[in-house]
């Protein structure tokens, strides 16, 4: 393949298969931070926006996205955009089906109040719920948690902890 | 003068990467383990604004200093970071007061830089008010849990909040730089944003029990380069594998 005869269908195909290191569950492309994918020149150029601004894994999904194309004979620029910023309302239902089905409970739909809130309740008010046992009687126990999208929550019906894709 | 918007981004880039650094030194200290995690969590957000912002800084400089560069091979007197980032993490008190007072104020920066005509630094900050926003709350919320806390806890985070506040002072001075760039369109004049951080914080402080000392002096000098000493022993830690291992790369 070559990426004057490559089709989009098939570097999507090829992009839908390279995961998120930290949520392995998901493609880049399910999770949203793929915004463009260009073809002229021979060469392929992916748009790609961070997570979070120091997410640790943005080097690591470079290189994944650059070989995978590249295992196919494409030749790849990548570009970093931070405008729009990625929220998880990008992710699809299905991604977010194929979270729950792993063990993290799904991101709600994103805020975008500009006054501060103290409260620690999730903002849309209603309690996350439990990916194991589907219950609503949880808390969040700390909004960061093993990894910069994550929180830690608890289930108080299965006493099982788990994790949350936080909402942004 | 120099470039107005190189100097800018230098205070920006700067106050994130000292803080970061300061945060990071709880990793494996932290008072819990969820703790650990959270400030470790939100030295990284500020670190990688740090990087974007001190990137964008050195592109407009264009003296071929990358982000690495800026952050690692330049002494205290070049630094612009306000004097309240530098000081010593303290105990779980300071650290967390000092969250309460940088966090507001950046985020009140960030949702105005939002619109800057930089169209770079319009995205570095809209980026930036989603992290910020989970920043105030934590510290928010664990200035009220210590507020009214045990007398213990209680009384070291008033004793927190005497010390640093004289150094908020200076976040919210304009000077020529400021002025340029608000003029420009490219930043925001700080002393804008006062009444709003006002406000606020002295909500958080009130609902907590916790007073505000009536000391009408201000520390000021950081963003001229003119620090408290504990800057260059920051500096000698975070500096030292770049310094002693020039162009190192993992």
């Amino acid at each position: 393949m070559n990426a004057a005869t490559a089709t989009r269908d098939e570097i999507d195909e090829i992009l839908d298969a390279v995961k998120d290191p930290e949520v392995p569950v998901l493609s880049v492309v399910e999770l949203g931070i793929v915004r463009d994918v260009r073809l002229d020149g021979g060469v392929v150029t992916v748009t790609l926006t961070p997570t979070y601004s120091g997410c640790p894994a943005m080097r690591v999904i470079e290189q994944d996205i650059t070989a995978a194309l590249a295992a196919r004979g494409l030749a790849v620029r990548i570009e970093i955009v931070y405008a729009p910023a990625w929220t998880t309302d990008w992710m699809s239902d299905e991604a977010k089906r194929k979270l729950e089905a792993y063990g993290i409970a799904p991101p709600g739909p994103a805020t975008h109040e500009t006054l501060v809130s103290l409260t620690r309740a999730p903002a849309t008010g209603a309690a996350p719920r439990c990916p194991y046992c589907h219950s609503r009687d949880t808390v969040v126990k700390s909004e960061f948690g093993s990894t910069a999208c994550k929180s830690i929550c608890f289930c108080n019906a299965c006493r099982q902890p788990f994790e949350m894709f936080k909402a942004i | 003068m120099p470039d107005a918007t190189f100097e800018y981004l230098l205070r920006l880039g700067d106050d994130r990467l000292i803080l970061g650094h300061r945060l990071s030194e709880w990793c494996g200290h932290a008072p819990i383990l969820e703790e650990d995690i959270a400030l470790a969590n939100i030295a990284l957000d500020l670190i990688g604004q740090a990087s974007l912002l001190l990137g964008l800084a050195g592109k407009i400089e264009g003296q071929e200093r990358d982000a690495d560069a800026l952050a690692y091979l330049r002494d205290a007197v070049e630094l612009r970071n306000a004097l309240l980032v530098e000081l010593p993490k303290g105990d779980f008190a300071v650290t967390i007061v000092r969250q309460l007072f940088f966090s507001v104020f950046a985020l009140l920066q960030a949702e105005a830089l939002q619109r800057s005509k930089n169209q770079e630094l319009a995205g570095i900050a809209a980026k930036a008010v989603k992290e910020f926003r989970y920043h105030v709350r934590h510290s928010a919320d664990w200035v009220l849990k210590l507020g009214g806390g045990t007398p213990e806890s209680r009384s070291r985070t008033q004793r927190a909040v005497d010390d640093l506040w004289r150094y908020t002072g200076e976040l919210f001075l304009a000077d020529d730089v400021d002025r340029a760039v608000a003029a420009s369109g490219v930043g925001v004049d700080p002393s804008t944003l006062e009444s709003a951080w006002s406000a606020t914080v002295r909500d958080v402080l009130a609902r907590a029990g916790l007073t505000i000392p009536e000391t009408p002096y201000m520390q000021r000098g950081g963003r001229t380069g003119r620090h408290t000493e504990h800057l260059g022993h920051l500096l000698s830690e975070m500096q030292i594998l770049a310094r002693s291992h020039p162009g190192a790369s993992w």
